[in-house]
């Protein structure tokens, strides 16, 4: 059936105009530049993918292109005509769906109720359920799930069911490209399988596919061309998906754009000193398992890894911010109490969270109290506080780490990325931590912002704080780390001092983790 | 493009300026200009009074009379103001007041009055009103129930266990000492009033001055970074619904002085009461930003509406209607500031095209603003430059 469609709408075979074309797309958010100069073009029957690590822009680029956000500047065409996709409603109305990672279906409604949602099915105002059904019916049909009854309620799905009543969604009006956000994240491998094959069909019914996933090794297997996102900015794009080599997409998603200046490392005081902090056999089920380290006052820890490797997760188990299924932390030789985030601030630890908007910062309160939010009992007398000092102290810090502008009554929400940055880490700086755990520390950081905190992070180090750093750019953790740990699905693969490694050989630590844990689940799944 | 974006900067300053202006006591610092609009809203309301009722509405007693009446829902609204910047809601404030001026008016909370003083049935009143609070913040926090049902449930419960414990009796006050008290005056000014400034200055304090104040911001703005950062944010959030019924044992206390009595039926749809003064106060209700200036001036609108209204021989129906109203356009007034604060960019481009109305509006980041009309720079005056 599917080959009969293909030929005459024009499928892979004409790429004479691109079905879309975006061009120098730029999107800034208060304090972000979140797109800053994305190029995109996608042709009629093609997988496009778009890779980039988290924070890259690849949701806010599909939200352009969904018309669910209105970017600055650029140029959208549509069939070679610039289009505005003021809305939602018109990006639909032109064909282009979306699949979003968190499925955006009704739970209470029935299937078919979810697949017409907004053009239901009537006649003079009356639903006609029996019709809905039966073109529900055929659409999951065609999708290769004819056992998803069309009057089940979506929330009694599972979560690959759902997807397809998306997909179900998006195919029942006339889509000429479905933007998939990560579709695979919910899918087992018979499932992933069946989705490809899916995403086959459609492509080769003319339909335009823009297929964003973690996992290279589906993008070599349904992919025809990638773009590869980073910072805001096309890195890359028009890759053939099936020859270019996996270390040079990763080494185009991680490496470095620009090259910085990473703070010489000094031979650090307490080299010969008793840990800080202590981490046995630290578990979180279904998570990461059995990671140990130990940091030394002045002594900079990098964990290096994949998004979804859980170095995100191990940081915030340190921390306490989830509580750790088995293991022990230890702070100065007391041992903390699980899942206490208030234990781990009283011992002197800190946490610069990966999301820095939504975990970090009180957005619409002024500088100084954000800075002072983790040491208000020093300005207190008996809960009473005193204003000046509080003031002076976040204005010292302020000034310390150059913020800018240094007016510590502005809103935090009027920063800039690097700039709410370092407001996080004068939080840590002023409660004098001895552990500081940094998520992250340049995501969303504007290029230039870079090195300022890299020094900073240093400086910290060299007055004897204990640092942690989390990073998806290997430069920067080898840049910054004294040592380093390479974690891949959920375990510690390598360590050793950073000088002892480089790029290429994290890259490889990674990957054969990333291929060796992801070989054996698919195996898990078929046993 | 970037020409409009260095336009915030000297809105910026021009605000921490205002701020500087303003320190001293710092009463009125913070949104100045929303409490300036209140201040003017209570104005004309007096002015209204004044025309519409010469001679009876400018009156002392008037005034007192008005100052009163506010004093029991004042206080309470004070205590709704914590629990609504702190990210919650207490539905169950004015069921917690008829079960505390039950407890404290029953036959043996008397006899130990007598026995011992008065101020056992204060202390019982408080502490009742504090213990059921203490669940209230337990069923919240630790049982994680959403707050609105949490305290649905406590209005219902509440106000059947106080129906219990009267057997739907209204229960008269004996002790003279505890009548003479709180029915009395200094200098003039009723005891009740000066307990409701006392409440509300104390208030003032405690959310502008201490940590605890500053924590309650926190945890409602961002409950994870508050979390994040050290904060216990559970353990916080049963002490702001302690807090709000302490001053319903408070609140219980004030009605059982100004009528007598302790019933069951005390403080009915007091909680729609005080969540409309704090809503018109500027408290936003997601949490994370409100003032107790606000809410003062929220119960002195709605109390002074009530009275111009009676004075004016108007149904406490068209005042319902007339309360309805100014709710509804106080929280219009509020989203369209919520909104300006978190998309600033929409607000300019939306401010474009309808021109001067929405100048009016304090848009952007409002923050510590001064008076409305006196920044026209930061959202209406954006897009022309």
């Amino acid at each position: 059936m599917s080959t009969s469609v293909a030929s005459p709408s024009g499928g892979p075979s004409l790429p004479s105009t691109p079905l879309l074309e975006m061009r120098g797309i730029v999107k800034q958010f208060p304090g972000v530049r979140a797109l800053d100069g994305v190029d995109l073009d996608v042709r009629a029957g093609e997988v496009h993918c778009l890779l980039g690590q988290n924070g890259a822009g690849k949701s806010t680029l599909i939200k352009v292109l969904a018309g669910a956000h209105q970017p600055d500047a650029g140029e959208i065409r549509w069939e070679g005509e610039p289009v505005t996709l003021g809305d939602p409603q018109v990006a639909m109305a032109r064909g282009i769906a979306t699949i979003y990672q968190e499925l955006d279906l009704v739970a209470g409604l029935t299937v078919a109720d979810n697949v017409f949602l907004g053009r239901e099915r009537s006649r003079l105002g009356i639903t006609r359920p029996a019709a809905a059904n039966r073109a529900a019916g055929e659409l999951l049909a065609r999708l290769g799930h004819p056992e998803i009854r069309p009057t089940a309620e979506v929330g009694s799905l599972s979560a690959a069911a759902q997807q397809m009543v998306s997909m179900a969604r998006a195919l029942s009006q006339d889509v000429r490209l479905i933007v998939m956000d990560e579709p695979s994240a919910v899918l087992d491998g018979e499932e992933v399988d069946h989705l490809f094959q899916v995403v086959r069909e459609l492509t080769a019914q003319g339909v335009a596919v823009v297929y964003i996933s973690h996992r290279l090794e589906e993008i070599r297997e349904v992919g025809d061309r990638i773009t590869v996102l980073k910072d805001g900015r096309t890195v890359a794009t028009g890759l053939p998906a099936r020859e270019t080599s996996t270390a040079e997409v990763i080494t185009l998603m991680t490496g470095r754009t620009i090259e910085y200046v990473f703070p010489e490392r000094r031979e650090f005081p307490g080299r010969t000193a008793e840990p800080v902090l202590e981490v046995r056999d630290l578990s979180l089920l279904g998570r990461f398992s059995d990671v140990s380290f130990a940091v030394r006052p002045g002594e900079v820890l990098g964990l290096a890894g994949l998004v979804g490797s859980g170095r995100s997760e191990i940081l915030e188990t340190v921390y306490g911010a989830r509580r750790a299924t088995t293991g022990t932390v230890q702070v100065t030789g007391r041992r903390l109490r699980p899942g206490d985030v208030a234990a781990a601030v009283d011992a002197g630890v800190g946490l610069a969270p990966e999301e820095r908007k939504s975990q970090g910062l009180l957005l619409g309160e002024p500088i100084y109290r954000n800075i002072t939010l983790a040491s208000l009992a020093r300005f207190a007398r008996g809960g009473y506080l005193s204003g000046g000092a509080e003031k002076q102290a976040a204005r010292e810090q302020a000034e310390a780490l150059d913020l800018r502008p240094v007016d510590v009554d502005r809103e935090v929400r009027t920063l800039s990325g690097g700039n709410q940055q370092k407001v996080v880490l004068a939080r840590w700086l002023l409660r004098d931590c001895t552990v500081l755990l940094l998520d992250e520390p340049t995501r969303g950081v504007d290029v230039g912002a870079r090195s300022e905190i890299y020094a900073l992070i240093r400086a910290l180090a060299d007055r004897g704080v204990a640092v942690v750093v989390v990073s998806s750019e290997i430069p920067e953790v080898l840049g910054l780390a004294d040592h380093v740990l390479v974690v891949a699905d959920g375990a510690v693969v390598a360590r050793a001092p950073a000088g002892e490694l480089d790029e290429h050989r994290v890259l490889d630590l990674v990957m054969e983790g990333a291929a060796a844990t992801d070989g054996a689940a698919r195996e898990g799944d078929v046993a | 493009m970037s020409e409009t974006t260095t336009a915030t900067p000297p809105a910026g300053s021009t605000t921490g300026a205002a701020d500087e202006g303003g320190k001293g006591p710092g009463l009125l610092a913070g949104p100045l200009g929303r409490n300036l609009g209140l201040v003017v809203a209570l104005l004309l309301l007096c002015v209204v009074g004044a025309v519409t009722a010469p001679g009876r509405f400018v009156d002392v007693d008037n005034v007192l009379t008005i100052l009163r009446l506010a004093a029991v829902v004042g206080v309470v609204s004070v205590g709704m103001t914590f629990v609504i910047i702190g990210g919650g809601i207490d539905l169950s404030v004015g069921a917690l007041v008829a079960l505390s001026s039950v407890w404290a008016t029953t036959l043996a909370t008397q006899a130990m009055a007598e026995d011992f003083h008065w101020i056992v049935m204060v202390v019982t009143a408080v502490l009742v009103g504090a213990g059921a609070g203490l669940v209230n913040g337990i069923v919240i926090a630790y049982g994680k129930l959403v707050a609105f049902i949490a305290t649905l449930a406590m209005l219902a419960a509440a106000r059947g266990l106080a129906e219990i414990i009267a057997n739907r009796r209204t229960q008269i006050v004996q002790d003279r000492g505890f009548l003479e008290f709180f029915g009395g005056d200094v200098l003039g000014i009723p005891t009740l009033v000066i307990i409701f400034a006392l409440v509300a200055a104390a208030g003032w304090v405690l959310l502008n001055r201490t940590t605890f104040g500053r924590r309650t911001f926190a945890v409602g703005g961002n409950a994870e970074a508050a979390r994040l950062a050290g904060i216990r944010v559970q353990r916080h959030t049963v002490w702001l619904y302690v807090l709000s019924g302490v001053t319903c044992g408070i609140a219980a206390v004030m009605l059982m002085a100004r009528t007598t009595t302790g019933s069951s039926t005390h403080g009915t749809q007091l909680e729609l009461d005080a969540i409309g003064a704090v809503v018109i106060g500027g408290t936003l209700l997601v949490g994370g930003r409100g003032t107790i200036v606000g809410t003062v001036l929220g119960v002195l609108i709605f109390t002074t509406l009530g009275n111009v209204f009676t004075l004016n021989n108007l149904s406490s129906s068209a005042q319902a209607v007339a309360r309805g109203v100014i709710i509804v356009l106080a929280v219009l007034l509020q989203q369209r500031l919520a909104a300006g604060g978190a998309r600033p960019r929409k607000k300019a481009r939306g401010a474009a095209t309808p021109g001067s109305p929405a100048g009016a509006l304090p848009g952007g980041s409002a923050t510590p603003g001064g008076p409305a009309g006196a920044r026209p720079g930061d959202s209406g005056g954006r897009p022309p430059t």
